[in-house]
């Protein structure tokens, strides 16, 4: 084994090393939204931190394994006529058996932290928030089941949110992770179904995955946000012809704002000002009203917290709780396919494609094309975007 | 030429005789022809599952594109999965060890010629069966894991396509895994003993072992799954009462010894390889054997690793993280082993040894990204996402597919009679290895970066376009260094046939002591084997100070003699391929009509009376 130090083989190792380097500093990029290497919470922390020791450690195997290759294949190759006979080496029990254990043991001590670990993060804090995560077929709803989240109004029932879950910055929150369908029927008739998602907010914890019946009952996420911000997530494990697009964020709010939107959400939703176009759009989603004819599906699968007419309420969890669709906190709608928002003004164009054919913006979706009328579109759009304390 | 020609007695069929044209490839029941024709076959799959992948590649090459919908998308990453390990990785490994083993144990043909087509055309049935859905609606869409209750009430036909198509091919490796385990068993030469097979048969072996286990725990699933879309059962179905995780858990029981279906072949190719073009023996050959066969057990107790985040709570989260950095251990020895073999030889760094070399260099990759998926806690990040398809392409395309592009180089002459070009050899595991980097190294970034699996686009707001370009530009560089073998094939094929030297490689094993292409009947005398690497020792013997001379020419006793007129073997049969043809017709019948179902088992039924009562024409 002394021909093992030559020249040849450490300005390699220099040149892997930098190139690895250099992936894994590009890989660190501050700017990407669900780069997992930029936890934003305890949680991701946590998860990143355990897999730094081993990546190392396997960084060395690499440039010492991927360099020996090299070496190997360089030093011993055969060079034109030099005929040349090598040794007829069968091998060497001793050093076999030492390339068996020392992995072996260099294994074992890099899993002490990780199984600890498993077992830390599937503690639940008994004072944590909770909120339950709904997985649809293909968007996210949130309901905030703590006592203290209930509505002032109706049945005083949970606080709930679709495809943006508004928390606390600072404070843990345990998330139970619940499959739901069988409300919703697409243009050709297909149902939501009951399948298997997987949460995943990659700055803020790894996946779970959200699965229907009596083994996904216990399924849950211990996290909590370090600061205020937005974070990206999405479904990580295929549900079927959306998948991709099943998209949610999390928005970490201050202390301050945090009390604003929870007062905001507990009150009934703004009743559209008499003669407005909202209004006319109010009667459009109920089918109410001169306004409302040829309308009124969309009480059929929508809900808006508090809104009546004709004493007739929006309660329908089939499809997103759109309560808080006007507020700018609520920044995307259907899966995150599209932004509710940009620059802090309505994105009209984008909800007008959407009301005019789902199935032309998201293929698929279970929202059917219901043939409103472009004056129909321009009131509801008006209504929607007044659904904001 | 090979039978002794006497009168066919009379069978439902009269037997066909002939063994050569072109008819005689749809009949033969040897095992090189056989071979041969798993070969074509998986290499076409290949190329399919290529094109397929190139789709995926364009697709992403933008943010937001919109070259391909989400119903397209899925479809294509579904068959692309499916074809590259179900109608390529496998067959092209059946297509080695058809050919190779009965040569390299120093048999004339496999236990059971007749089941070894059987195999074969079920396998093909089978292959075709599957890809008809294209043009009947529409390819299976949920996934090569196809989780259920997504699959089970996934619209269309695609997924029954799915579990009919598995089902058929799931036969045809069942009745190939018997068969070759058996004659791997029973069927070697004198002297062979088990401590004196090639390492490749040694792989062979582990492999049809992992098949023969694993194949019916997918079967059952793929049953229920069956009559869950079919016939309203409610296995998977949470709304009544059935488990969705009980797919998952049969799924992967068989799916991850089914990844080490795919490697260990490599594993043995690897093995063969590096010896013949270092000059020296395999280093710790007993070693590398039983890591093999430790993986294959191990291989059954790790199938939690793909389901860390599906909840089963802590405890068998700890203890599958425990058993999958446990695997990595007999892997490692492979891996150093080869780098054992490689200390001190003289090494020919031709297209064979270059595709080893670099084939163990790339699974090294895949291997330690293996490792970290063992560190649970950060697999809840790492699952799902392109840093997982990037650990498995290093395994399975660095690891199987250059280790069949070595075998091709390294075994075309035995097979051919024709070498492939050296130099434009060469050329083409540079493109690949360039490109197969390319492709799949950014893939690493992209997961840690955060985009997951099987999403149809991404939005350019995730920031990691660029990486989706590299790895775009590599996938069609890989395609390149596809179309160049390709084109060197065709080029090899049209020359006449003939080497000068019917031992090109200096070689090891015993199927190097045939013609090229062997005869029909392999060998003139089974040969008497006295040592490892059998073949070698006759070339080489040790002089006094223990280097090695060569033996003078002829000094073995046992080159070719020439005739093999008396010798049997077993004559062409149609009844494999009639069987064959029920499958199909069976699986059709269950998505269209019982009519069709009993039409397919009829064929069946009289297929094998017809092979039962099929006269031995040299009785």
């Amino acid at each position: 084994m002394r021909t093992m130090r030559s020249r040849v083989p450490r300005k390699l190792l220099w040149v892997v090393g930098a190139i690895l380097l250099t992936l894994l500093l590009v890989g660190c990029g501050k700017d990407l939204p669900q780069n997992t290497f930029n936890p934003a919470g305890p949680t991701a922390q946590s998860e990143k931190d355990v897999l730094m020791v081993p990546l190392i450690i396997a960084g060395i195997v690499f440039v010492l394994v991927e360099g020996g290759i090299l070496f190997l294949a360089i030093k011993f190759r055969h060079r034109k006529g030099k005929e040349r006979m090598p040794s007829q080496l069968h091998g060497n029990t001793r050093l076999e058996l030492g390339w068996t254990v020392a992995p072996a043991v260099l294994l074992a001590v890099v899993m002490v932290p990780a199984i600890s670990l498993i077992w830390k993060l599937a503690q639940r804090p008994p004072d944590a928030m909770q909120i339950t995560v709904q997985g649809y077929q293909w968007w996210w709803g949130f309901q905030y089941t703590d006592q203290d989240m209930a509505v002032s109004y109706g049945d005083h029932g949970p606080i709930t949110t679709a495809d943006v879950m508004v928390i606390p910055a600072g404070r843990t929150i345990d998330l139970s992770l619940r499959s739901e369908g069988g409300g919703a029927h697409s243009t050709d008739g297909t149902p939501d179904h009951m399948v298997i998602h997987s949460f995943w907010a990659p700055r803020l914890f790894g996946k779970q995955d959200v699965v229907p019946g009596a083994a996904g009952e216990n399924n849950h996420i211990v996290f909590s946000a370090d600061f205020p911000g937005t974070f990206y997530g999405q479904c990580a494990e295929f549900c079927g012809l959306q998948h991709g697009m099943m998209k949610f964020r999390i928005v970490a709010l201050d202390a301050t704002d945090w009390a604003n939107w929870v007062q905001a959400r507990k009150q009934p939703a703004p009743t559209p000002a008499p003669g407005s176009d909202a209004e006319k759009g109010m009667q459009v989603f109920f089918g109410q009203g001169p306004a409302g004819e040829g309308g009124g599906q969309c009480i059929a699968c929508h809900a808006i917290g508090g809104a009546m007419l004709n004493n007739i309420t929006a309660q329908s969890t089939a499809a997103p709780n759109l309560t808080d669709f006007g507020n700018p906190t609520h920044q995307c709608f259907a899966g995150c396919d599209f932004e509710t928002f940009i620059d802090g003004n309505a994105n009209l164009p984008a909800l007008r494609a959407w009301l005019e054919d789902p199935n032309a913006v998201k293929l698929g979706a279970k929202m059917p094309d219901y043939n409103l009328s472009q004056q129909q579109i321009d009131y509801l759009m008006a209504y929607l975007y007044s659904l904001s304390n | 030429m090979a039978t002794v020609t006497v009168t066919p007695q009379r069978g439902i069929l009269r037997r066909p005789m002939a063994t050569t044209g072109f008819w005689s490839w749809f009949t033969t029941v040897d095992h090189k022809k056989i071979g041969i024709l798993y070969g074509i076959s998986s290499f076409l799959f290949f190329v399919i599952g290529g094109c397929e992948a190139l789709l995926i590649r364009s697709q992403l090459a933008k943010p937001s594109n919109t070259l391909l919908n989400a119903d397209q998308y899925n479809q294509i990453f579904t068959m692309h999965g499916l074809t590259m390990i179900f109608l390529f990785v496998m067959p092209m490994s059946a297509a080695f060890f058809n050919y190779l083993i009965p040569l390299m144990i120093g048999a004339r043909d496999v236990a059971f010629p007749r089941l070894n087509a059987l195999s074969f055309w079920v396998f093909l049935l089978g292959a075709l069966f599957l890809n008809s859905s294209w043009f009947m609606g529409g390819a299976p869409d949920g996934g090569w894991f196809a989780y259920a209750p997504n699959s089970t009430t996934d619209p269309g036909n695609g997924m029954t396509f799915y579990a009919l198509g598995l089902l058929i091919t799931g036969i045809a490796s069942t009745v190939g895994a018997i068969n070759l385990a058996i004659t791997v068993i029973n069927m070697r030469a004198p002297g062979m003993s088990l401590f004196r097979m090639p390492v490749f048969v040694w792989m062979g072996l582990v492999v049809q072992f992992l098949l023969a286990f694993s194949l019916p725990i997918i079967t059952v699933a793929l049953f229920q799954m069956l009559f869950d879309r079919r016939w309203d059962t409610a296995f998977f179905d949470p709304t009544r009462g059935g488990e969705p995780l009980l797919w998952q858990h049969m799924f992967w029981l068989f799916g991850h010894p089914e990844v080490y279906i795919l490697i260990l072949p490599a594993f043995g190719i690897f093995s063969e390889i590096l010896p013949v073009f270092a000059r020296k023996p395999l280093f710790g050959y007993q070693f590398v054997v039983f890591s093999g066969i430790a993986i294959g057990f191990i291989g059954f107790g790790v199938w939690v690793h793909h389901m860390y985040a599906a909840g089963l709570g802590p405890v068998a989260n700890t203890a599958f993280g425990i058993s999958t950095a446990i695997i990595a251990v007999p892997t490692g020895v492979k891996i150093f082993n080869w780098m054992g073999t490689l200390y001190g030889g003289d090494l020919h760094l031709e297209p064979p040894m270059l595709f080893a070399i670099g084939g163990i260099a790339m699974f090294v990759i895949g291997g330690l990204s293996g490792v970290t998926h063992s560190i649970v806690p950060s697999d809840y990040q790492q699952t799902d996402t392109y840093y997982v398809v990037a650990h498995f392409h290093y395994v399975l395309f660095g690891g199987a597919i250059f280790a069949f592009f070595g075998a091709m180089y390294y075994w075309w002459p035995k097979v051919f009679g024709r070498m492939l070009p050296n130099r434009w050899g060469k050329v083409q595991f540079w493109i690949l290895l360039i490109g197969f980097n390319l492709t799949f190294a950014p893939m690493h970034i992209l997961g840690l970066g955060g985009m997951i699996r099987r999403e149809y686009t991404y939005p350019a707001a995730l920031g990691l376009t660029v990486w989706n370009q590299i790895a775009s530009i590599g996938a069609f560089t890989i395609a390149l260094s596809v179309l160049l073998f390709i084109i060197l094939v065709v080029r090899t094929q049209l020359k006449p046939a003939g080497l000068e030297n019917e031992d090109p490689w200096d070689a090891r094993t015993l199927e190097w002591t045939t013609a090229c292409p062997p005869a029909v009947y392999n060998f003139d005398e089974i040969p008497t084997v006295h040592a490892l690497d059998d073949f070698w020792h006759r070339k080489y013997a040790e002089d006094e100070t223990g280097r090695l001379v060569r033996v003078p020419a002829g000094g073995s006793g046992e080159d070719h003699p020439g005739g093999g007129h008396a010798i049997h073997l077993p004559s062409p049969s149609f009844w494999p391929i009639v069987v064959s043809l029920g499958f199909p017709l069976l699986g059709y019948g269950v998505l269209y009509s019982w009519w069709l179902v009993a039409a397919g088992a009829l064929v069946i039924v009289i297929g094998l009376t017809g092979w039962a009562l099929e006269p031995s024409v040299a009785e």
